[in-house]
């Protein structure tokens, strides 16, 4: 343990700037993903056929390990940071979407004919009422993508993305366990810190959506 | 696919490794997550705090749980094997209890009220009804292993890693594509396999 603290205060430059990039690999990868994503349910929703479509693939995709996935961006994009973020973005995007998209199908029906009765249009009755309910589930999605995606910037070392995998695969192969375990540790320590964190969002947007709806009743 | 069609044999035997780890790994975490499911759901005050730590060892990003092994058990197949385990353990328990705990209370007060014994309430209530449940996370759990135990080969155990690390490593994309994508195929396989014993088990 010693040790494993004077290698953190030693070596604290090179620690914090692989968490960095670490944390910019999975944010952006999740950011990218959310973009994509969140569209796709908009548009699975409007378009029921296409949303349907939509959820097939993405429950087989969500199958592919995303090692592979990160293998195949090879070809793709060569090694670098490029290919992590591709990986990254392509693996954050299932959940989101599947969520986002399961929790807009999942709202009560009555609540659109209510919208339509009220003389919203489609839109309106999306943008003002079925997208804020639906908030807490699309959450939901961003936090399993991003849990993962912490996860999956570790790998990003192998294909030369940088991030705290770095320290581990280096701490591998020079047989330094304090090496290994501070790439490790602080890996461990930022997908609990971000699982906890969205968790404690998520429960505020649900308990603020029950607030609306109570009141809307 | 050049790669998998000049080297057939080397593709098969990498591919029966892969399937030999990742079976055994979540043959353990079958044996030992049935029973600390069950004990998780009958014992109520070891429920929230069995399924929270298991909550949180799942965080743990793959490749910082194998790195949190090799210190103790050193490079090789073992590491690989418990390292997966762990991972399938933690989805299997979670599963098992939650189907257990999930039994309507009526129910098993039905049962009681028919004079059924503790142990008939459990094998003919509570068990066929958990079944789904359990079978869904031993689905989740083999999907899973699959995917990471192609990083097994980082650490000596063999499989279709050793192809897309080697593929990496040599700048070469058709071996690459040759450990990813067969990966890719068995995971879906296994998954489309268990959805089918979901069915049988919700009947």
């Amino acid at each position: 343990m010693q040790a494993f603290i004077d290698f953190l205060a030693d070596n604290s430059n090179l620690v914090l700037g692989l968490a960095g990039q670490h944390l910019l690999l999975s944010a952006s990868g999740t950011a990218l993903g959310l973009a994509i994503a969140f569209p796709m349910a908009v548009v699975g929703v409007l378009l029921p056929r296409l949303g349907q479509g939509f959820a097939a693939v993405a429950n087989v995709a969500q199958t592919v390990p995303s090692f592979a996935v990160l293998g195949l961006a090879i070809p793709l994009l060569g090694i670098g940071f490029a290919p992590a973020l591709l990986a990254l973005t392509l693996r954050a995007l299932l959940p989101i979407f599947l969520n986002a998209y399961v929790g807009l199908r999942e709202l009560d029906p009555s609540l659109r004919e209510a919208a339509k009765g009220i003389g919203m249009t489609r839109w309106q009755s999306l943008v003002q009422i079925e997208l804020p309910l639906s908030l807490p589930a699309t959450v939901g999605g961003l936090r399993t993508a991003a849990v993962e995606s912490i996860g999956i910037a570790t790998l990003a070392a192998f294909i030369g993305g940088g991030g705290l995998g770095d320290l581990i695969l280096q701490g591998i192969a020079l047989r330094d366990t304090t090496r290994l375990l501070a790439g490790a540790i602080p890996a461990a320590a930022l997908a609990i810190a971000i699982e906890l964190s969205l968790a404690a969002l998520q429960r505020h947007l649900v308990r603020r959506t029950h607030r609306v709806a109570r009141a809307a009743d | 696919m050049d790669y998998i069609l000049r080297n057939p044999t080397l593709v098969l035997e990498l591919g029966l490794e892969h399937l030999a780890i990742s079976l055994g790994a979540v043959l353990v975490a079958l044996v030992l997550g049935v029973p600390l499911g069950i004990t998780a759901a009958k014992v109520r005050w070891l429920e929230l705090p069995v399924l929270t730590t298991a909550g949180l060892l799942y965080l743990i990003p793959s490749l910082a749980l194998f790195a949190f092994l090799i210190p103790s058990l050193g490079l090789g197949t073992q590491t690989a094997v418990v390292g997966l385990s762990i991972y399938s353990l933690l989805v299997i328990l979670r599963n098992v209890a939650i189907g257990l705990g999930s039994v309507p209370e009526p129910l098993r007060d039905a049962a009681r009220g028919i004079g059924m014994t503790a142990w008939q309430r459990f094998r003919y209530v509570e068990v066929p009804l958990a079944l789904p449940m359990t079978v869904a996370g031993l689905r989740i759990a083999t999907v899973m292993t699959i995917g990471i135990a192609s990083l097994a080969a980082y650490i000596g155990a063999g499989g279709f890693g050793v192809l897309i690390f080697r593929g990496i490593a040599t700048a070469d994309n058709d071996m690459i594509v040759a450990g990813a994508l067969p990966t890719a195929l068995m995971a879906l396989a296994c998954d489309a396999l268990l959805r089918f014993a979901e069915r049988l088990a919700r009947r």
